[in-house]
C-alpha cells in the first residue's frame, strides 16, 4: 500500500471537530476552574484548588450530588429489572413481529419537553392521570410534584417509563443472543422457571448489564430536561440535581468557575463510577467462567 | 398490554388537543371530544405571539444540516479508520471512543463561550457546527465498513479508482442502511436536544421547536391544555415520522453499542 497523506484527509473533519467542540472545551473547563472568574466584574484571579475546596463545604453543592445519587440509585436498577422483566416476556413476540419494538420505542425518541409536559398532566392533583385513577379507590390526592417526598420518586418513574423501550431492545438481543445449548444442559439438570433464570439466562446478560449500567447512569447523573421542566429543582431543593444545580450556577447566577469546578467534578465522579462497574463487571465474569 | 400502556399518555394528548381551546382539563370519562377542533392546529402554527411555525422552519434546517454534516464527516473518518492503514490509526480511534465517555455537561461552559467567540450565538451556525461531529457516528459507520469484504475495494483499485472514488463511489453506496441509521439517530438527537438551543440561542426568531414547546408551555403558564398539547402534538409528529421511516434501522443502531 502507497503511503501518502489520503488517510489523514479523511480522518481530518472528524478530527478537528474532535478537539475543537469535545478535547478542547473540556481543558478549558479544567482551567477555568482554577480562577475565580467574576464574568460581571472581569476579574479572574488565579486561586488554585480554592473552587475544589470551597466545594467541598458548599451545602448546596452536597445536596445536588446527594439529589443525582438518589436519583440514579433509584431509576438505574429499577429501569434495568423492569427492562429485563419485558425483555424475557417479551422476546418471543418481538422476534415474530417488529411492531411490538416500535411501540415501546416511541417514548425514548420523543421531545423530552413534550414529554415532561404530559407528565405534568399524568401527576396533577386534580384530575390528573394516577389521581384520578386513585380516587376511584378512595384514595387521598398527592401533588406529586410538589411534596417533598414525592418529586424525586415522580421523576425516577418517569424515567423508567421513558428508558424502557431502548433498554429493553438491547436485553431482548442480549437474550437471543444466548446459546440454545445452555438452556437444553440446563433442562437435563432439572433448572426451570426461575432457577433457569439465575443460573443461565442472568449470567449470560452479564456484559448487557454493564452496558445498560454504565450508560444508564452517565445519563442519570446528567438528568436536566425533565427537572426544568417539571420541577425546577423544587420542592426545597430536594429535586435540585447536578445537571440542573450547574444549569443555574452559571446561566443564572454567572458563577463561572463555580459551575466549571461542579461540572469537571461530575466528570469525575461518573468516570469513578463507570471504572468501578468495569471492574466489578470483569470479577463476575471471571468468577462465572471459573465456577 | 403493556404497549397498551405506553402508548395510552400519547392517545390522550391527541384527544385533549382536539378539545375547544381554553376549556378544562378533560375528566377521562369525557376524554372523547363532542367535536373535533382542529382549528387549534392552525391557531398554534399561526400564533399571534409565539412564532411555532417558524420553530418548525429553524428545527427542520437545523435537524437537516447536522444529518448532512454528520453523515458527510462521519462516513469519511469510518472509512480511514476501516479500510485505510496509517501510523496512529489505533491511538486516533481510542480518542473517539474515550470521547464517547463524557459528559456532556463539562463542555457546555466552553462552548459557549467559543461560539460566542466566532460570534456565532443567535445564529444558525451555533446550532449547526458543534452538531456536525460524532464519536458515536464514526464509531457506527467503521462497525459497518469492517463488514464489506477488502476485495471490493482493491478490485476498485486495480480498476484505477483512487481513494476517494473508492469511498464514495464503491462504499458509500454499499452502506445505505448504516447510513439510514446514522441519520435516524442524528436527526432524533437534534431535533430533541434541548439544552444547547436552550443557551446557543436568544432572539425568538432562532428558537428550536423543542426550546419553543417550552416558551408556549410557560406563556400559557399551566392553562389551557388543548392548545398546550397541540403544540406537544406539533413538536412530536415530525420526531415519529423519521422514527417510523427509518425504525428498523433505528433498532440496528441500538443494539450494536452493547453486542461486540
Amino acid at each position: 500500500m502507497k503511503r501518502s497523506g489520503t488517510p489523514y484527509f479523511f480522518i481530518a473533519p472528524a478530527l478537528l471537530h474532535l478537539v475543537v467542540f469535545g478535547f478542547l472545551p473540556i481543558m478549558f473547563a479544567l482551567w477555568v476552574s482554577f480562577f475565580d472568574w467574576k464574568i460581571l466584574k472581569g476579574t479572574m484571579p488565579f486561586v488554585g484548588l480554592g473552587k475544589y475546596q470551597e466545594l467541598m463545604n458548599d451545602p448546596g453543592f452536597g445536596n445536588a450530588l446527594l439529589n443525582s445519587a438518589k436519583y440514579a440509585l433509584v431509576s438505574v436498577p429499577t429501569g434495568m429489572a423492569v427492562a429485563v422483566l419485558v425483555a424475557l416476556l417479551a422476546s418471543d413476540q418481538i422476534r415474530a413481529a417488529g411492531l411490538f419494538r416500535t411501540v415501546y420505542y416511541i417514548p425514548a425518541v420523543c421531545s423530552t419537553v413534550a414529554i415532561s409536559m404530559l407528565w405534568i398532566y399524568v401527576y396533577l392533583p386534580e384530575n390528573g392521570l394516577i389521581n384520578a385513577t386513585t380516587a376511584l379507590f378512595g384514595l387521598k390526592s398527592v401533588d406529586f410534584l410538589n411534596e417533598q417526598g414525592w418529586a424525586m420518586p415522580a421523576l425516577a418513574f418517569m424515567s423508567v417509563w421513558v428508558g424502557l423501550g431502548p433498554r429493553m431492545i438491547i436485553y431482548v438481543a442480549g437474550i437471543l443472543g444466548i446459546p440454545p445449548s445452555l438452556y437444553e444442559a440446563a433442562e437435563l439438570d432439572g433448572a426451570r422457571g426461575w432457577r433457569r433464570f439465575w443460573s443461565v439466562t442472568w449470567p449470560m446478560l452479564a456484559p448487557t448489564n454493564l452496558f445498560v449500567l454504565v450508560t444508564g447512569t452517565i445519563a442519570a447523573f446528567q438528568l436536566f430536561t425533565p427537572v426544568y421542566m417539571m420541577t425546577r429543582g423544587g420542592p426545597l431543593d430536594s429535586t435540585d440535581v447536578l445537571g440542573y444545580h450547574i444549569y443555574v450556577e452559571s446561566w443564572k447566577k454567572f458563577h463561572v468557575s463555580n459551575a466549571s469546578a461542579q461540572s469537571f467534578l461530575l466528570l469525575v465522579v461518573i468516570g469513578v463510577l463507570a471504572a468501578v462497574q468495569f471492574k466489578l463487571a470483569k470479577r463476575q465474569l471471571e468468577g462465572y467462567s471459573a465456577g | 398490554m403493556l404497549a397498551i400502556l405506553l402508548m395510552a399518555p400519547f392517545v390522550w394528548m391527541l384527544l385533549v388537543s382536539l378539545h375547544e381551546s381554553r376549556s378544562s382539563i378533560p375528566v377521562l370519562r369525557d376524554l372523547w371530544p363532542k367535536e373535533a377542533h382542529w382549528e387549534n392546529y392552525r391557531f398554534v402554527l399561526l400564533h399571534p405571539d409565539v412564532p411555532v411555525f417558524r420553530f418548525l422552519l429553524n428545527s427542520l434546517v437545523v435537524a437537516g444540516a447536522v444529518v448532512a454534516g454528520q453523515l458527510l464527516v462521519c462516513s469519511m473518518a469510518a472509512y480511514g479508520f476501516a479500510r485505510l492503514r496509517f501510523r496512529g490509526r489505533e491511538f486516533l480511534f481510542s480518542l473517539f471512543l474515550g470521547s464517547m465517555m463524557f459528559a456532556g455537561t463539562v463542555t457546555q461552559i466552553p462552548t459557549f463561550l467559543l461560539v460566542r467567540q466566532l460570534h456565532w450565538l443567535d445564529t444558525y451556525w451555533a446550532l449547526i457546527v458543534p452538531g456536525i461531529g460524532s464519536a458515536f457516528g464514526v464509531f457506527l459507520l467503521r462497525q459497518f465498513f469492517l463488514q464489506i469484504p477488502l476485495e471490493i475495494d482493491e478490485a476498485a483499485r486495480i480498476d484505477g479508482a483512487g481513494e476517494w472514488k473508492v469511498y464514495w463511489k464503491v462504499i458509500l453506496p454499499m452502506s445505505r442502511a448504516a447510513l439510514a441509521t446514522l441519520g435516524a439517530f442524528a436527526f432524533i438527537a437534534t431535533w430533541t436536544d434541548f439544552f444547547w438551543p436552550l443557551i446557543a440561542t436568544s432572539s425568538q426568531d432562532m428558537r428550536t421547536l423543542e426550546v419553543g414547546l417550552s416558551i408556549f408551555k410557560n406563556s400559557y403558564n399551566g392553562q389551557n391544555w388543548p392548545l398546550q398539547m397541540t403544540a406537544a402534538v406539533v413538536t412530536l409528529v415530525p420526531v415519529l415520522a423519521v422514527f417510523l421511516l427509518l425504525q428498523r434501522h433505528f433498532v440496528k443502531g441500538v443494539t450494536i453499542g452493547s453486542i461486540k
